[in-house]
């Protein structure tokens, strides 16, 4: 292996040798639980924080903004101020408001983005969980998350937070339909479900280019349609800031509201992190068949670098999304997913199904 | 009991309830204190009801205790993106009264800053339209270019919104000595920005589903709401007080009165875009001919209207706005009242939105260009 | 399959629309040194205020503490708002004469509303606008000053 400098398999088993030396299995279990944990927590955090910073300033930029300069340099510590803001704000619960799944609410949406975080392969060996049906994990997990947006709209008992549960329910409901298959489409492709084995085999080319015109349609569905999913703009209905005020968590304060918050830019990650994983080859170099030179320049840089530059390109292209495009209405917006997309998305599954049938692809 | 009682009538049959929701007073797509009353099933409005005095600051009524030039500065605050138009038709309304002619450079420079006002009002009403569509970033190019008419009424006028330019009997300074170069120097610029506008909102796929055939009005409706202003226009009623009724110099210069006969959201939409082209035509015709001659003529120490009722029109970014003055022949007005666009605009609300959706009322909301203040006085 | 045509081309031309929005704002992003904000107030010293401006209402005095003010209450009169009080003293000449003097120019900032009406009627010039715009303070009574500086007097061969 070219790359194995950069490979983490090595570091995992050597921390799991050491333990299990010292420890009993089930201890080294535990502890090693604790750390992954710990870790997800870490990166969870720090990531998010980096991302609405990331965002502002991506936004202030498409707007001749120059987004936050006053905490820290360039205002590098401007979310971690708004964070800290967070954290010290009183939590106010309307006094009608269904006080257990109020509670629950948030935390349903967080924890659903941290169980489907766990199986995305960061770089080589740095993946949590590694199962043979990754993909199918994914889009079956990230549809719970809606859950929580249907709890925290109802249990807020305010009319507007109704209103914006109701249309995420509507939302999200169809457009996991696009998602998943359009993610079927690169299935076909891959010949597997497991993400590893569908990174391992993007190790000649990236499923985008191998797969050439279905998989380009696929890969633009994809970012549409896990763009409606995270619920941001143009498809950000369930907050419609101009028409419901804040949609679903607007009940919410302090560290509820900062739950809400992190899980749509964790989300926005999980959907860029698929799209790279399953289209733009994970933490693979690019990689040009027979180019051994340009391939061995490639594989200098390492794979974690690969995979978040991948991964901030995607976002990019939903942050540009977003700041591009007026909002959708409800009803077209469920328009385009039924009368646009699906159809398209099942053309495409056929077309892939003919490509990678009469092997048309690279 | 209460409780059998409820589950009695759940039971009875199962049909969707109406329900209120209170838009505002505090609400982002209200812009500002006002509030409506919305009635709705699901996200179907069924019934709009404006309720207004939120900000009811008795402007009418301070009126009587003050002078005639007092007063014009009090109507900078009431449609404060029209504010020139608004003292142009109280110095107007004062001018008819007393029989005072101005001079000719007075009513050039005044349909030179109404209309940059007109500009300026149709790009704050265009951002803000994109922000209540969803679309952010139009907010902070609208304001980037209404900065540029802003620092032309500093320059010029002292001040960037209230700006008191013109006063009975011509204006409050003479212009500027930038200030054609300046003029000039925007329309150049904007006029690359305008189609600017168009290509990231007006030819928008999202923007055109979202508007088109969306919260009609007709001519007829219109009409019998006394709504007026591009928004009257795009339902037909020609009804521009600078075709009709020219002031100042009106008469002077060539342009369209930009009307259409669709009468819906985008019809509203493409008649600001279209009035904006006008404005920048009538703005060239004039700012090279600006005639010589004096900015104001000296008018007397206390000003006394004769005894008499006197009205002038003129038709500000929102519509027509009136002034009426009663005189009792004092150096106060006996009543003044303001026909202000804004208001009789509003109430036509109900009869548009019937039917369509939230996300529809709040688009048909941004295109009545509501200036709250200007609604309460 | 004429449907089919228009469905595709309506796909088409609906991305053509949303690319040609997205290139409007990819050329602003990529020109981030073009950006139209300000940083206040660290560009205080480059803020460029124009001469009109109308920030607050001065008196002007010249370096032996003279001023143009006769105390004739016009711009009290003039004003709106009330926001000017006029106190006036008594000034025995030394002809014997007596002679009306402005004792306090009384200015309340925070009733002010900027219209220049009192600027303009003031007979002697005495009073401009001021391009001071940062009126913000910690206690409402400061709000309320005193024009004339104190121990001034009137110019000579100002009068009313």
């Amino acid at each position: 292996m070219a790359f194995n400098i950069y490979d983490f398999t090595t570091l995992t088993k050597s921390i799991h040798e050491g333990l299990s030396s010292q420890f009993s299995p089930t201890a080294t279990l535990a502890i090693e639980w604790t750390i992954v944990g710990l870790a997800y927590l870490l990166f969870v955090a720090l990531f998010g924080l980096f991302l609405v910073y990331a965002e502002r300033k991506v936004c202030a930029a498409f707007q001749q903004r120059m987004g936050p300069m006053r905490v820290g340099p360039w205002g590098l510590l401007q979310t971690i101020a708004d964070f800290i803001k967070l954290l010290m704000k009183e939590l106010i619960m309307p006094k009608n408001a269904d006080k257990f799944l109020y509670n629950l609410a948030p935390f349903i949406v967080i924890i659903v983005t941290f169980m489907v975080i766990s199986v995305i392969p960061f770089a080589p060996g740095l993946a949590t969980f590694d199962f043979d049906i990754g993909v199918f994990f994914v889009t079956a997990v990230s549809s719970v998350g809606v859950i929580g947006i249907l709890l925290a709209g109802w249990s807020s008992n305010n009319k507007y937070s109704l209103i914006g549960a109701m249309r995420s329910g509507a939302q999200i409901v169809s457009y996991e339909l696009s998602v998943g298959l359009s993610l079927i489409t690169m299935i076909i492709l891959a010949g597997t479900m497991q993400i590893s084995g569908i990174v391992e085999g993007q190790r000649d080319m990236w499923f985008i280019f191998k797969g050439h015109v279905p998989a380009v349609i696929a890969f633009f569905v994809f970012v549409i349609a896990g763009t409606a999913e995270t619920n941001r703009g143009p498809f950000d209905l369930a907050e419609a800031e101009s028409e419901l005020t804040a949609g679903f968590h607007t009940e919410y304060s302090g560290i509820k509201f900062a739950f809400f918050f992190l899980a749509e830019y964790i989300n926005l990650f999980i959907v860029a992190a698929m799209a790279t994983t399953v289209f733009l080859g994970g933490w693979m170099p690019l990689h040009f068949g027979d180019f051994d030179s340009f391939n061995q320049i490639m594989d200098l840089m390492p794979g974690l670098f690969w995979f978040f530059f991948k991964v901030l390109g995607v976002m990019f292209l939903m942050m540009w999304f977003k700041w591009t495009f007026p909002r959708l209405r409800v009803d077209q917006i469920l328009n385009l997913e039924w009368k646009y997309l699906l159809p398209i998305n099942l053309f495409n599954i056929l077309l892939m199904a003919a490509v990678v049938l009469f092997g048309l692809h690279f | 009991m209460d409780e059998l009682r409820e589950i009695m009538i759940t039971t009875d049959e199962i049909k969707t309830d109406e329900y209120l929701i209170n838009m505002g007073p505090q609400h982002p797509s209200t812009h500002g204190v006002l509030r409506l009353l919305v009635q709705l099933e699901g996200e179907i409005v069924h019934n709009v009801q404006p309720h207004v005095g939120y900000i009811h600051s008795g402007i009418e009524k301070m009126a009587e205790s003050l002078s005639y030039p007092q007063i014009g500065h009090l109507t900078d605050r009431m449609d404060y993106l029209s504010a020139h138009q608004n003292n142009e038709a109280v110095a107007l309304c004062v001018e008819n009264a007393l029989q005072v002619e101005v001079p000719e450079r007075v009513k050039y420079i005044r349909t030179i800053m109404s209309e940059l006002s007109r500009l300026a009002s149709h790009q704050l009403w265009w951002c803000v339209m994109g922000m209540d569509m969803g679309a952010l970033t139009t907010f902070f190019y609208g304001l980037r270019d209404r900065e540029d008419i802003l620092d032309i009424f500093e320059e010029t006028c002292g001040a960037r919104l209230t700006v008191n330019y013109s006063i009975p009997g011509g204006l409050m300074f003479d212009i500027h000595p930038n200030f054609q170069r300046d003029v000039k120097a925007f329309i150049k610029k904007f006029k690359t920005k305008l189609p600017e506008y168009d290509r990231l909102l007006s030819g928008n796929v999202i923007f055109t589903e979202r508007t088109k055939g969306v919260g009609f009005l007709s001519k007829e409706d219109a009409i019998a709401y006394g709504v007026t202003g591009p928004t009257g226009r795009a339902s037909g009623f020609s009804c521009d007080l600078r075709k009709h009724r020219p002031y100042s110099a009106y008469d002077k210069v060539n342009f369209k009165e930009i009307l259409s006969d669709v009468g819906d959201t985008y019809a509203r939409y493409q008649v600001r875009m279209a009035e904006m082209w006008e404005s920048m035509s009538i703005i060239e015709q004039l700012i090279d001919n600006i005639p010589e001659g004096d900015y104001a003529v000296k008018m007397k120490g206390v000003v006394k209207l004769p005894e008499g009722e006197f009205y002038q029109r003129v038709e500000t970014a929102r519509g027509e706005f009136g002034v009426f003055i009663v005189s009792d022949g004092k150096k106060n007005p006996y009543r003044v009242k303001f026909r202000s666009p804004g208001f009789s605009n509003l109430f036509a609300i109900n009869h548009i939105a019937k039917g369509w959706k939230i996300a529809d009322l709040v688009a048909i909301m941004s295109t009545f260009d509501l200036v709250i203040p200007d609604i309460d006085r | 399959m004429k449907s089919i045509i228009a469905y595709i081309t309506e796909i088409l031309k609906g991305i053509w629309t949303l690319l040609t929005g997205m290139k409007v704002t990819a050329k602003y992003f990529f020109t981030p040194w073009k950006h139209v904000t300000q940083q206040y107030p660290e560009n205080r010293k480059t803020l460029k205020i124009a001469e009109r401006f109308r920030g607050e209402v001065i008196m002007p005095h010249n370096e032996n503490n003279e001023h143009k003010c006769t105390g004739c209450g016009i711009c009290e009169i003039n004003c709106p708002n009330g926001s000017i009080e006029i106190i006036t003293k008594s000034l025995i000449l030394e002809d014997g004469k007596k002679k009306r003097a402005i004792d306090q120019h009384i200015y309340h900032l925070g009733m002010c509303t900027f219209c220049n009406l009192c600027v303009k009627a003031c007979p002697t010039g005495a009073i401009v606008m001021g391009q001071n715009f940062e009126h913000a303070v910690w206690d409402r009574s400061t709000l309320t000053k005193v024009l004339n500086q104190p121990g001034s007097k009137i110019m000579e061969g100002v009068k009313d």
